[in-house]
């Protein structure tokens, strides 16, 4: 008897009770769904993070005062800072820092700002024109301001998507007039969208003015220090390690620290922080393909259990077909084709319905759907195996029935 | 009909026994059965239940192994066959008539009758012919599609007579085929069986009736495993009364 015939009469054996193998197949149909579906969550959280780091900008450096075990960085209310304006601009200037090709710092306070008719409570940053770069973030409209605003200390302020829908909703707000805290500021520029941080903050609720006109006329520093931080892009990966190692020993230097000693400051690697990211949503991954892969065990055990009835229930026909002819080997084969065929058919399904399963839960957090696949192969290809290792030992059972007893088997 | 025909036998049988143990009794279904029955013959096995005849039947039918002895089908020594190459057997040089027909349920009867070719790998379309061919010789080629459920007790048992022809076997073996029968559906397939005697198949056939016996050549009686009576006899013909 050949594979294509044992495969009819497998079909046909379970065309038999429909119900029946519809319910045995269902166990596998959940597992392969689960897989499918649990998987495409753990690449979708995956890729979220990915987009979030992303939006940070990419090829990183974050330089903060105070070191990184006391968590002096967080800057609490007690602690003081230690970078100076010096500082920022030795690490700026290309003959000591030849690694970083941008530099800005980022000044930080919340406050309110107010157009005509509304106001809004946001976070006001003063920075440097090179922000932006480091940031890989576009005026939508307007112009972002220049060095020369810098210098000049002028009263010209960025506001990202959030602020602007804010305060004049869908009209271009470009040349109007604005207040923080009482100030009047020009709009320069709108930012296009960035949506979530890493930490789930909204990125586009910001109002960026120049440090000068930051330190002037919104919070006053302490003179020569730097109180916020400073930000370095380096332009590749490898760029980024190096600026690392550079400003490190910059800094050391200037500020008298040995190496091996801690140090008054902080160098946050980001590219290294998202990978850490991801690693731990391919850990999530796992778990979940772990549970999803439980569920497809225990279909096959269903399949197993209900071979092993139908091979006692259908102990006359194997006697039969024994007695007309059929080869022990013909009547595992069967078996195995039938469980096989359950569990394929029902892998298929489960395919489809995890496909389904995966695009509405993506649909509902709102991450990119991410289907890889490998995924899809290898949980048809597991089902099959399933049928295979379950379907083995009702099928030997089978096939190891004598043909008359089998026959006069009740 | 005489004589048995000269020649070698197509089934030869030496000392053949059968025990059953069940517990610790042991039971000689068996008991030391030598028997010769050469190509061509119609013999009917009796005796009353429990002699040993479905025994004996079922011996010689591949279905189930000797406790001892030798039994030799067609010059072949049958009993130290492996597993596959008796189904082989099986297969090919016997075909199997039993009392509870033993068809598949929901299978039309063309398909049950391509049982035993799907299982000597004869090609669909080949295998098809060769059932409806085998359906006709048993008058039932109106009734090919029809499932058992849809037939009746004598149809059924034609279509297992269909089944047990269709792969050309040496030897057609039934054991009790009109037990579940009426008198007159009986009739029927003794009038085939002998119909398929007289177109050349050899026919063991077990009964327990001496209505049914009387249309075989030859009798064997059996009692508690062995043969206490072997004579040929002239064949009553089976005439279905119209
Ligand atoms: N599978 C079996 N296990 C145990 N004893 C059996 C089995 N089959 C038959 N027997 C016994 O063997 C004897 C002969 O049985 P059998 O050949 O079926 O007789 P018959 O067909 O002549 O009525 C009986 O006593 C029966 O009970
Ligand atoms: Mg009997």
């Amino acid at each position: 008897m050949n594979l294509r015939e044992t495969i009819r009469v497998a079909v046909r054996a379970l065309g038999r009770n429909k119900t029946r193998a519809f319910l045995t197949a269902l166990g596998v149909i959940i597992g392969v769904a689960s897989v499918i579906s649990m998987v495409a969550i753990g690449e979708g959280a995956k890729a979220q993070v990915e987009q979030a780091f992303a939006s940070m900008g990419s090829n990183l450096l974050v330089v903060r005062s105070g070191s990184s075990s006391s968590g002096g960085h967080r800057g609490g209310a007690g602690s003081l800072p230690t970078l100076k304006w010096d500082d920022l601009r030795a690490i700026a200037d290309p003959s000591q820092v030849p690694a970083a090709k941008h530099v800005a710092v980022e000044l930080r306070a919340s406050g309110t700002i107010q157009s005509e008719d509304a106001n809004w409570q946001t976070t006001i940053y003063g920075t440097s024109p090179e922000y932006f770069v480091i940031k890989d973030w576009d005026p939508v409209s307007g112009t972002l301001f220049g060095r020369s605003d810098v210098d000049g200390g002028r009263k010209v302020v960025v506001l990202g998507q959030t602020v602007a829908k804010e305060l004049f909703g869908l009209s271009d707000p470009v040349g109007s007039i604005v207040r923080i805290k009482g100030v009047p500021f020009e709009v320069g520029a709108v930012l296009e969208a960035k949506g979530q941080s890493a930490m789930g903050n909204d990125v586009d609720d910001a109002a960026i003015i120049p440090s000068s006109t930051f330190q002037a006329r919104i919070q006053a520093g302490l003179a020569p220090y730097v109180n916020g931080t400073i930000y370095v892009g380096a332009g590749s990966p490898e760029g980024v390690s190096r600026a690392e190692k550079q400003i490190d020993a910059l800094l050391r230097d200037r500020h008298r620290i040995g190496q091996g000693e801690e140090a008054d400051f902080t160098i946050r690697n980001l590219t290294e922080m998202a990978a850490a990211s991801q690693q731990g949503t391919a850990t999530l991954t796992s778990l979940l393909a772990a549970i999803a892969a439980v569920s497809l065990l225990v279909g096959g055990i269903g399949i197993m259990n209900i071979m092993l009835v139908s091979v006692t229930e259908r102990t006359r026909e194997i006697g039969l077909r024994m007695a007309v002819g059929a080869r022990p080997r013909d009547v595992l084969l069967q078996f195995l084709v039938e469980a096989i065929v359950l569990s394929f058919g029902g892998g298929a399904v489960g395919v489809m319905l995890g496909v389904f399963g995966a695009w509405r839960l993506s649909a509902s957090f709102g991450w990119p759907m991410l289907i890889q696949p490998r995924v899809v192969l290898m949980s048809v290809g597991t089902s099959a195996l399933v049928g295979v290792v379950f379907g083995l030992y009702p099928a030997w059972k089978a096939s190891r029935l004598d043909p008359i007893t089998a026959l006069r088997t009740e | 009909m005489s004589a048995p025909p000269p020649g070698p036998a197509l089934i030869a049988v030496r000392g053949l026994v059968r025990v059953y143990r069940s517990g610790d009794v042991d039971l000689r279904a068996l008991d030391g059965v030598d028997l010769e029955i050469h190509e061509g013959e119609f013999v009917a096995i009796m005796g009353t239940s429990g002699s040993g005849k479905s025994t004996l039947l079922t011996l010689l039918g591949g279905l189930d192994r000797a406790t001892s002895g030798t039994y030799h089908l067609a010059g072949e020594d049958v009993t130290t066959l492996s597993k596959n190459r008796l189904a082989a057997v099986r297969n090919k040089l016997i075909g199997f008539v039993f009392q509870s027909f033993h068809l598949l349920a929901r299978t039309s009867a063309v398909e049950n009758v391509e049982l035993p070719l799907i299982y000597a790998g004869v090609r669909a379309a080949e295998r098809r012919k060769r059932a409806l061919a085998a359906l006709e010789q048993v008058g039932l080629s109106g009734r090919a599609h029809h499932t058992p459920a849809q037939l009746s007790g004598g149809q059924q048992q034609r279509v297992a007579i269909a089944r047990a022809l269709v792969n050309g076997p040496r030897l057609l073996l039934a054991d009790e085929p009109t037990g579940n029968l009426d008198s007159r559906t009986s009739l029927e397939v003794m009038a085939l069986l002998q119909g398929l005697h007289r177109a050349g198949h050899t026919v063991v056939l077990v009964t327990h009736e001496h209505d049914i016996a009387a249309h075989a050549s030859r009798v064997i009686v059996m009692k508690d495993g062995k043969i206490v009576k072997d004579e040929v006899q002239e064949p009553v013909q089976a005439v279905v009364p119209p």
